[in-house]
């Protein structure tokens, strides 16, 4: 412990003026220890001849430790069969690991019981399924559905095509040029009409954190219900559905350390109960006759067909890994991170960053330069072995919002270190300088 | 950063994408065509004045996006320029690639062909005017 200065002595002994700008530095105590690299052999390789890998795509897809990958190994070499049906000791197997994922995932976010969870092959469609089968039933022409100005297309086309579909208006909760939700038109947008308000919790371009609660209270309130993209906030900050007020809540496996192919959609029993059967097929039946069917209890009502039976298992491994480290550590790691890039990124000169200030941001940072276009700068990081994402990032409405063609995107996760923001900040500075303008000049066309 | 043959970003683009070929509109256009490429957003319109005798007279260019959709764009207008249309029809994506230089992977092959797929529609894309 550094010992507590007298006055004096901190306003005169150069020492203590230091000790005082390393708050400007990064706070290597709020970080999380990098021997936990070790855990994902990904990270180990060099790209691009002798570059050490920097992984800064987390927002899109993480990547998995060895035990989720040894676990996935493990189903497939001794465990696999179909489940809920053979009676032979390889589907009990799958079948307890299968359900005991899905135990797994209830206590993650908070539910009340495991029936409300909802197996699917990612956060699309999830919200899809709420959009086909509780959309269908419950919204009719003239009907309002909310959304906000900052939402993945995910969040946004499957709404779009339900008002299509059934004649409803989808409205939008406006941002400001910061990038955070203009709370105070809320209440004007929120008529007897509105049935739904669906909401990212934590936006993948401006990692703005929503106020999810505050809005599922008031859109109660008017009677809508609550639908939360929650892809980017579930495996960063401790969730949970009942305190946020969410009656729909959906996710993916591969942006917290487990495969692809496995989603989760949460739902409020009674929602779920009421509303019809989404995809029919195999599984979700209780009895078929030639000519109808009747369809299963929750959750296998909508769990039509063979589903992603070892990926569940291992989402389930990625949970446990998660809860090893702990939530609340691994947030503190990337908000560190993050306020920390934010900091050196700012230190280019032209440089802008979409969103709000660090400490009201998730793990996250995209930003713009005058030159060149993101796609170059992607390009050009990756040439340095560092891997970040360019584009409009599935959010296009977003961008035409911000006036900005694309963007570039830096994400973090538990493993990224602050060695890694160094070395983007400065590959960053180095692209910025090579593309100044300086007044080139085509060479004459040949004749 | 590598400064060899597979140097995406060499002196001559990157004039192309300070210095273009015919950035702007064209007042006399006939012939027009726009598109994005879905992937990234980056977008180029293109706008023709095609000759009586079956020749480009002129061609301009607008656009947003990375180095390689816009130098590649200057690139393409220069070379057809004054060309026929039956030129410009014959001009292969594969001849697109091989005028841009440096080697792409699919992904940026599509950035650098966005301006060749527009020009392509653009000869076939008459302005409607009112008469």
């Amino acid at each position: 412990m550094w010992p507590i200065p007298n006055a004096k002595f901190a306003m005169t002994n150069p020492s203590s003026v230091i000790f005082m700008s390393s708050v400007a530095g990064i706070d290597s105590s709020k970080l999380l220890p990098a021997s936990l690299r070790e855990d994902f052999p990904i990270l180990e390789q060099l790209v691009h001849g002798d570059h050490p890998l920097v992984f800064l795509d987390n927002a899109a897809s993480t990547q998995r430790p060895r035990q989720v990958i040894d676990v996935l190994r493990r189903v497939y070499e001794h465990d696999y069969a179909n489940v809920h049906r053979g009676i032979h000791t390889l589907s009990e197997r799958s079948t307890e690991q299968y359900e005991a994922a899905r135990e797994k995932v209830r206590a993650f976010i908070g539910a009340e019981k495991s029936l409300e969870i909802v197996f699917t092959s990612g956060s699309t469609a999830g919200i899809n399924l709420v959009a086909r089968s509780w959309g269908d039933a419950n919204i009719k022409a003239g009907d309002e559905i909310l959304v906000t100005t900052m939402e993945h297309h995910s969040n946004l086309v499957p709404w779009q095509q339900l008002t299509e579909r059934s004649g409803a208006i989808l409205k939008h909760i406006p941002i400001t040029d910061d990038g955070e939700l203009v709370l105070d038109a809320l209440d004007s947008l929120l008529t007897k009409r509105t049935k739904l308000v669906a909401v990212a919790s934590v936006s993948n371009v401006l990692g703005t954190i929503n106020p999810v609660r505050e809005i599922a209270r008031r859109a109660h309130a008017a009677g809508a219900v609550v639908l939360v993209d929650a892809a980017q906030s579930v495996p960063h900050v401790p969730t949970n559905v009942r305190e946020l007020g969410a009656d729909f809540l959906a996710f993916s496996g591969h942006k917290m350390l487990g495969p692809t192919g496995i989603g989760v959609l949460y739902g409020r029993e009674e929602l779920l109960d009421a509303m019809p059967a989404f995809l029919g097929g195999g599984s979700m039946i209780n009895r078929v006759w030639p000519d109808r069917f009747t369809p299963a209890e929750l959750p296998a009502k909508f769990e039509a067909g063979t589903p992603p039976i070892a990926p569940a298992i291992a989402l389930g491994a990625a949970i446990d890994y998660l809860n090893l480290i702990g939530l609340e550590k691994i947030q503190q790691h990337e908000h560190e991170l993050c306020r920390y890039a934010y900091e050196r990124l700012l230190e280019v000169d032209g440089l802008r960053i979409l969103g709000p200030p660090p400490d009201r941001r998730a793990g996250l940072v995209s930003f713009t330069l005058p030159e060149p276009h993101p796609h170059d700068i992607a390009q050009l990081l990756d040439e340095e072995g560092i891997a970040v994402r360019a584009g409009h990032h599935c959010a296009w409405p977003l961008h035409d919002r911000l006036g900005i063609p694309a963007s570039t995107r830096a994400s973090f996760y538990l493993y990224n270190t602050a060695a890694e923001v160094d070395a983007l900040a400065e590959c960053v500075a180095k692209i910025r300088d090579r593309f100044r303008p300086r007044g080139r000049k085509r060479a004459p066309k040949p004749a | 950063m590598p400064l060899d043959e597979e140097e995406l970003y060499q002196e001559h683009i990157l004039d192309h994408y300070e210095d273009p070929f015919h950035r702007g509109n064209l007042p006399t256009a006939t012939h027009a065509h726009e598109d994005n490429n879905p992937l990234c957003g980056d977008v180029i319109r293109i706008e023709l004045e095609l000759g009586p005798d079956g020749k480009i007279r002129d061609a301009y260019f607008t656009g947003q996006g990375c180095v390689i959709s816009q130098a590649s764009a200057s690139m393409l207008l220069e070379k057809l320029q004054g060309k026929t249309v039956e030129e410009a029809k014959q001009f292969s994506a594969n001849d697109m690639l091989e005028l841009y230089g440096p080697r792409l992977t699919p992904n940026r092959q599509k950035c650098c062909l966005l301006s060749w797929k527009v020009l392509q529609s653009a000869v076939h894309s008459p302005i409607a005017r009112n008469v």
